[in-house]
């Protein structure tokens, strides 16, 4: 293709070939762009923009935009977290109440209830999306016939919507006629009716972290992938010159440089369950009573079932600030993964 | 085998089954569920709720009839005097004592998630790309500030932002209406598109541009003509990034719209038949409604790494 192109000419943005091997035709263009850009100084001021102004242009409506959806919201909320408004009586009279709100939050029993399900749930999906996901990951790694293949297979799942597939997992749930229920019953003998995944206090918990695992997992296994990938060839080739175990190469070599990778996908899982909202809303809607009550289906109970908007902004609030730490550490830890 | 023949670099043959064995099998249950959904949607209401559950049976067309249609229970002898059925589905509906009684609305909302999905990812991608080149081109004043800003507005919980945008909304007439939910996705969108493109657009070598304005382009032109062209990859990934998001969002819609501007996630759970949910019908929507991201998920899978990681890891 290269070798077609005559080397002394390439097109110029009118289309017309000029020459340009030889120095008479470099200060020929430079003379004629000379001659474009001083007589009409306003044309260019049009036409060509200065780079600042460009820069301002081009980034300006997306910060007007996010100005506008996302941060005067938020300050309506913290304004409104100071008082008692409750957003289905418009017409009810306003009273600011100062931190009422935030106290009362902060030592009622129900919030550390709903906070301590959303630990159990962000610690789980993560430690088992980890183990399961690395260990895909390493498999995948051994690099067998059609393991391309297989790993987009995996991948399906996270891809898709959480609360349309959310959903029709309350159907594999079901404890007379559903899949899981039957599955476990027939490996177990325990009889499907016993079997109450989404309505009994203790299994519920376990049922959307099974759920999430089964979506997310592949997430943690992607990145892990790309991290295990990342590890130059030579230096397990100077590990077996050595006589290292594949034990020992594993962890001396494999583990600590996929950690950056690994942490990454933590922090991720981390922020997105912490959030977490359609699926569980869809599986359990944070019952049965409130066990799987995560801190997103307590402030969508306060916000618009219960309608107390100013208490339900205060705890918005406080899940801001929350989110807003962890991903202070997530930049850090990114930066610290892309200087790798 | 010894202990030398073995590299990490190249697997042995031992490893790399046993490897493959469990990842087949890993791979196989993940798609048992997916399968359910796709089974299901052929399966008859009675079928789908046989116990044990029926892996092989007469494949229906029923789901599907249920799907899109409402309908009512009426007294064999009105069924006997209608005309005789013109349709598949009329001839299914009527087996069940049943009349059409009109089109369901999930047309409407599966059009709806469509207008909004394209719509706020046509947004996105525009805006999205200019920021980035913006910021991969110039010296931007508190460009990290700026950049970490825009990352952390995707991280805030949907909950706690739906609340002041309800209240926003309602001020301003743009509750339950396509154009507020295309806002509010193109907001969230806008963030990952900044991301992503913006290293995609630092791939670009900055000579291309130099010497397109050395040879007599603006800024501008430069930008139309030089950049976007070699980005066009980047943006077309950056772009289903942003389309399978609105297209799975939950959260805001079923929050901020209950009627006109309903999109399908919260309408398919919805779907009821005659005493409690109708899986069928649930699954065959669930089916409609997941293979344009099974496609696109196909399509993108040498960039998913990418795209769910804000463009930290790149291949």
């Amino acid at each position: 293709m290269r070798g077609a192109e005559t080397p002394e000419t390439m097109q110029d943005p009118s289309g017309k070939p000029v020459v340009t091997d030889t120095t008479s035709s470099i200060l020929d263009r430079a003379a004629e762009a000379a001659v474009r850009a001083t007589p009409d100084n306003l044309a260019t001021r049009v036409r060509g923009l200065s780079d600042r102004m460009v820069a301002w242009i081009f980034i300006a409506p997306t910060m007007l935009l996010l100005l506008a959806i996302n941060i005067f919201p938020l300050i309506w909320a913290i304004q409104l977290s100071f008082t008692n408004y409750r957003a289905n009586r418009p017409n009810e009279e306003v009273k600011n109440i100062g931190l009422q709100n935030y106290s009362r939050i902060l030592n009622d029993h129900d919030t550390w209830i709903a906070m301590q399900a959303t630990a159990h749930f962000v610690l789980w999906t993560i430690v088992l999306q980890t183990l399961i996901g690395f260990t895909l990951a390493y498999l995948i790694d051994r690099k067998f016939r059609g393991h391309a293949f297989w790993t987009t297979i995996i991948l399906v799942p996270m891809m898709l919507s959480p609360a349309v597939v959310g959903n029709f997992w309350r159907f594999l749930y079901e404890p007379q006629i559903g899949l899981f229920a039957y599955v476990i019953s027939f490996f177990t003998g325990i009889p499907p009716t016993e079997i109450l995944m989404l309505s009994s206090v203790k299994l519920a918990p376990w049922a959307i972290i099974i759920v999430d695992t089964w979506m997310w997992t592949p997430y943690v296994m992607l990145i892990c992938l790309a991290g295990l990938r990342s590890i130059p060839d030579y230096i397990y080739e100077a590990a077996e010159v050595d006589r290292a175990s594949n034990w020992r190469q594993f962890w001396s070599i494999t583990l600590p440089m996929a950690l950056p990778f690994i942490m990454l996908a933590v922090l991720f899982r981390g922020i997105e369950n912490f959030k977490m909202f359609d699926m569980v809303n869809l599986l359990t809607g944070g019952g049965p009573g409130s066990t799987t009550e995560v801190a997103s289906i307590t402030l969508k109970r306060e916000a618009f079932e219960k309608w107390r908007t100013g208490f339900s902004s205060a705890f918005a609030i406080i899940l801001f600030v929350a989110v807003f730490g962890l991903a202070n550490i997530y930049v850090k830890v990114l930066n610290r993964v892309k200087s790798r | 085998m010894s202990a030398a023949a073995h590299s990490v670099v190249a697997p042995s043959t031992t490893s790399k089954r046993v490897a493959a064995t469990f990842v087949v099998v890993y791979a196989v249950i993940s798609m048992i569920p997916l399968f359910w959904i796709f089974a299901t949607s052929f399966k008859t209401p009675p079928d789908s709720i046989a116990y044990p559950p029926k892996v092989l049976f007469t494949p229906s067309m029923e789901g599907y009839c249920n799907l899109f249609t409402t309908r009512t229970r009426q007294t064999p002898e009105y069924i006997n005097s209608l005309p005789p059925a013109t349709s598949f589905c009329d001839e299914t509906t009527r087996k069940r004592n049943m009349v059409i009684a009109g089109p369901s609305n999930f047309l409407p909302r599966f059009v709806n998630s469509l207008i909004i999905a394209f719509g706020s990812t046509f947004c996105a991608v525009f805006l999205g790309t200019l920021a980035a080149y913006g910021f991969s081109r110039f010296k931007v004043p508190m460009a990290d500030d700026l950049l970490f800003f825009i990352l952390s507005t995707r991280m805030m919980p949907p909950i706690a932002v739906a609340i002041p945008i309800y209240l926003m909304y309602r001020e301003l007439g743009l509750s339950d209406t396509a154009l507020g939910m295309i806002l509010l996705y193109t907001a969230v969108n806008v963030s990952l598109a900044v991301w992503l493109l913006k290293g995609f657009i630092d791939e670009i070598p900055r000579e291309y541009e130099e010497a397109a304005m050395i040879d007599g382009y603006t800024r501008l032109q430069a930008f139309r003509k030089v950049v976007l062209p070699q980005a066009t990859t980047g943006i077309a990934a950056t772009a289903i990034f942003c389309l399978i998001f609105a297209w799975n969002e939950y959260a805001f819609a079923s929050l901020l719209t209950s009627g006109t501007a309903q999109t399908a996630p919260p309408f398919i759970p919805t779907i009821i038949g005659e005493g409690g949910q109708d899986w069928p019908a649930v699954a065959a929507g669930t089916t409609v409604f997941l293979v344009p991201i099974l496609v696109f998920t196909i399509l993108l899978r040498k960039q998913l790494l990418r795209g769910i990681t804000f463009g930290a890891v790149r291949k």
